[in-house]
C-alpha cells in the first residue's frame, strides 16, 4: 500500500501535509494538559495575575510536594484505587462466565439477557443517582466504599460483556473442543485455550472498567460525604472553593491522577483497537 | 494439554448422551443460571433496583429532610411541568445532544481517517488523542474553566495578544458563549472514542477493496463516498449511540463550568435534575425529571435505531 505504483512521483506533498495535520491535531488534543502542568509549576501569587502569563516565572517544583500535605490527598489516592482495582475484579468476574456462555451456547432466554445488558448500557449513573442514592440510603451503605464498588462494577458489566461476548465468540469451537477432548475439562478449555487468545478483550475489559471507575465522579459525589473516603475526582474540585483558590495545587494533584492512567492507556492502544472492532461489529 | 489422565476422559464422557436423567435436564436448565447469574444479581441489585426506586420516589411525597410523607399520585409530575424553566432547558438538552454529537461524529471521520494515514510520528499523536480520554472528564473541564477564566485564563491572553479582542471576555458569565464553549469541551472529550472507534472500523476494510476502486478509476472522493462510508456503518451506528447516552448524561462539564448557572440558563435535564434534588431538597420533583428524562433518552436511542434499521447490523 506505501509503495507508489512504477513511474508515478512519491507524493511527498501528501506527506508533509498529513504529517502537519497530524502534528497539530496532537497538538491540539496536548494543549489543555499542558496548560495544566503550567499551572500547576506557578506560584500562587503568579495565578492572580492578569493577564496571566504563559510560562511561570519561577518553577514552583514544590507545589507537588505541597500537595500532600495541604490535603489528604493519600488517603484518596488509596479510596480511587481500591474502588478502581475491586470494581474491576468484581466486573471482570461477573461478564467472563456469561460472556462465555453466551456465546458459546444457544438456550432459552439468551437474547432476554443480552438486550438486558444492551438496556443496562443505556442507564448511565448520572441517570440514576437519585435512585442510587435512595437505594444506598436504604441499605445504610451511605458514605462508603462498598457503594462507589457496587456502582462502577454493575455499570461498566455491559461494556465488558459485550467486548468479551464479540471475542469469544469469533474464536472457533473447534479449537475448544480439540483441548476438550485432550481430557482438559470445560474450564480447562477455557482458562487454558480460549482466554489466552481472547487476552487482548480481557485486558481491554479490565483496563477500560479500571479507568472509568478511577474516573467516576457523580455518584461519588453524591454519596460520599466525609473527606478521607472520597475518591480523588470529589477531592480535586475542594482545592477552589469561594474561600480558597488554589489552582495550581489542584492541577498538580490532577496530573498524579492522571499521568498512571493515561501510561495504562497508551500501554493497552494497539489492542483498543481489536478491541473496539470486536465489541463494535460482532 | 499434553499431560493427561486417561482415566478420567473414560469415565465422563460416554455417560451424557446415552440416557438424559431427569436430573441432568433439570441441570441443563439451571447451567445458564449458574454462569449469568453474578452477572444477572448485580445488574438487579445495583440497576434495576435504583429504577424500581426511582419511579416509586416520584409518586411519593418526601420531605425536605428525606422522611416519606406518604404518595402524592402524580404531584410531582405536576409540579415539575409547572416549572418555567422545564421548557428551556428540555429543548436545551436536545440542542446539545444533537450538536454535540453531530460535530463529534464529522471531526471524528476526519479524525479517524488521519490516524489511520501514514506519516512520521504517527503512533504518538494516536497516543496524544488517546489522553482526553484517559484523563477524567471532571479534570478536562475544570481546565478549560481555568483557561477560559476572564482575569487570568489563556484564552483571553491569546487572543488580547493576536489582537482579536481588545479587553477581556468573561466567557462563562453569558449562557450563549459558555453554552458554545461547554459544547466544545463535550466534543473534545468524545473525540477520542469515537475516532478510535471509527479507525478500528477503517481498519477491518480490507486493502483489495481499495485496489479494485482504483482499478475502476474511482477517484479519491468517490472511493470515500462509495465505498469507505458505506462500510464504516456499523461503526458510526454504535459510536453515535454511545455517544448520545454519554453526551445526554453528560454531567461534570456543565457542573464544573457554569454549574448550569446563571440561573438555570445552562442547565441540560441531568443538571438541573441534580438541583432539584439536592439545592431544592425536593426529591420526589427530582425522580420525576429523571423519569422523564429517561424516557428521553430511551425515545432518542429507539428513533435513531429505527431510522438506521438496526436489526440488520446486529443480530
Amino acid at each position: 500500500m506505501t509503495r507508489t505504483p512504477a513511474g508515478r512521483r512519491p507524493p511527498r506533498l501528501r506527506t508533509v501535509l498529513l504529517t502537519g495535520a497530524g502534528w497539530l491535531v496532537g497538538l491540539v488534543f496536548l494543549l489543555p494538559y499542558l496548560q495544566m502542568g503550567l499551572t500547576a509549576l506557578k506560584s500562587g501569587d503568579e495565578l492572580n495575575e492578569s493577564p496571566g502569563s504563559y510560562l511561570p516565572h519561577s518553577w514552583q517544583w514544590s507545589n507537588f510536594v505541597d500537595v500532600w500535605s495541604d490535603a489528604p490527598i493519600w488517603k484518596n489516592i488509596q479510596v480511587s484505587l481500591l474502588v478502581a482495582a475491586v470494581a474491576t475484579l468484581v466486573t471482570l468476574l461477573c461478564a467472563l462466565p456469561a460472556a462465555y456462555y453466551t456465546a458459546r451456547n444457544r438456550f432459552r432466554g439468551r437474547n432476554a439477557f443480552l438486550l438486558l445488558v444492551l438496556v443496562t448500557q443505556m442507564f448511565a449513573p448520572t441517570a440514576l443517582v437519585i435512585g442510587i442514592y435512595r437505594e444506598m440510603v436504604a441499605l445504610n451503605l451511605t458514605d462508603t466504599l462498598m457503594a462507589l464498588i457496587l456502582v462502577n462494577a454493575a455499570f461498566n458489566l455491559p461494556f465488558c460483556v459485550w467486548i468479551l461476548h464479540g471475542y469469544f465468540s469469533s474464536i472457533p469451537k473447534e479449537l475448544e473442543e480439540a483441548a476438550f477432548l485432550d481430557g482438559a475439562g470445560r474450564i480447562g478449555a477455557l482458562t487454558r485455550v480460549t482466554l489466552p487468545i481472547s487476552m487482548p478483550g480481557v485486558v481491554t475489559a479490565v483496563v477500560y472498567t479500571f479507568i472509568s471507575a478511577w474516573n467516576e465522579y457523580i455518584v461519588a459525589l453524591t454519596v460520599t460525604a466525609s473527606p478521607d473516603r472520597r475518591p480523588l475526582t470529589v477531592a480535586i474540585p475542594s482545592f477552589v472553593t469561594q474561600y480558597q483558590e488554589h489552582w495550581q495545587y489542584l492541577f498538580a494533584t490532577s496530573l498524579i491522577g492522571i499521568v498512571p492512567v493515561v501510561i495504562l492507556f497508551i500501554f493497552i492502544e494497539r489492542f483498543l483497537i481489536g478491541g473496539l472492532t470486536a465489541g463494535s461489529i460482532k | 494439554m499434553h499431560d493427561v489422565k486417561p482415566g478420567v476422559r473414560d469415565l465422563g464422557a460416554p455417560a451424557p448422551r446415552s440416557r438424559p436423567s431427569a436430573a441432568r435436564r433439570a441441570g441443563r436448565a439451571l447451567a445458564p443460571l449458574l454462569w449469568l447469574g453474578p452477572a444477572l444479581v448485580l445488574i438487579a441489585v445495583v440497576v434495576l433496583w435504583p429504577v424500581v426506586e426511582m419511579v416509586r420516589t416520584s409518586l411519593l411525597k418526601i420531605s425536605s429532610s428525606g422522611v416519606t410523607l406518604g404518595s402524592t399520585g402524580s404531584r410531582n409530575y405536576l409540579d415539575l411541568f409547572d416549572e418555567t424553566d422545564l421548557i428551556p432547558v428540555v429543548l436545551r438538552t436536545l440542542l446539545w445532544v444533537a450538536g454535540v454529537v453531530a460535530i463529534t461524529m464529522v471531526l471524528s471521520l476526519a479524525l479517524g481517517q488521519l490516524l489511520n494515514a501514514r506519516f512520521p510520528g504517527r503512533r504518538l499523536v494516536r497516543w496524544t488523542v488517546i489522553v482526553p480520554w484517559a484523563a477524567s472528564v471532571l479534570m478536562t473541564a475544570l481546565v478549560w474553566k481555568w483557561m477560559l477564566d476572564n482575569y487570568s485564563g489563556l484564552v483571553n491572553r491569546l487572543l488580547l495578544d493576536l489582537h482579536v479582542i481588545d479587553h477581556p471576555v468573561n466567557w462563562l458569565a453569558h449562557p450563549d458563549q459558555a453554552m458554545l464553549w461547554m459544547m466544545w469541551v463535550a466534543v473534545f472529550v468524545s473525540l477520542p472514542f469515537t475516532s478510535f472507534v471509527i479507525l478500528a472500523g477503517l481498519q477491518t476494510i480490507p486493502g483489495e477493496v481499495y485496489e479494485a476502486a482504483r482499478v475502476d478509476g474511482a477517484g479519491t472522493l468517490r472511493t470515500y463516498f462509495g465505498i469507505t462510508l458505506p462500510l464504516l456503518r456499523p461503526s458510526v451506528l454504535i459510536a453515535s449511540i454511545v455517544n448520545v447516552i454519554n453526551v445526554f448524561n453528560s454531567f461534570p462539564i456543565i457542573w464544573t463550568m457554569t454549574q448550569g448557572g446563571p440561573g438555570h440558563a445552562t442547565d441540560t435535564t441531568t443538571t438541573f435534575m441534580y438541583k432539584i434534588a439536592f439545592f431544592d431538597q425536593n426529591v420526589g420533583e427530582s425522580a420525576a425529571m429523571a423519569v422523564v428524562n429517561f424516557v428521553l433518552i430511551l425515545v432518542m436511542v429507539l428513533l435513531y435505531l429505527r431510522a438506521s434499521r438496526w436489526r440488520e447490523e446486529i443480530r
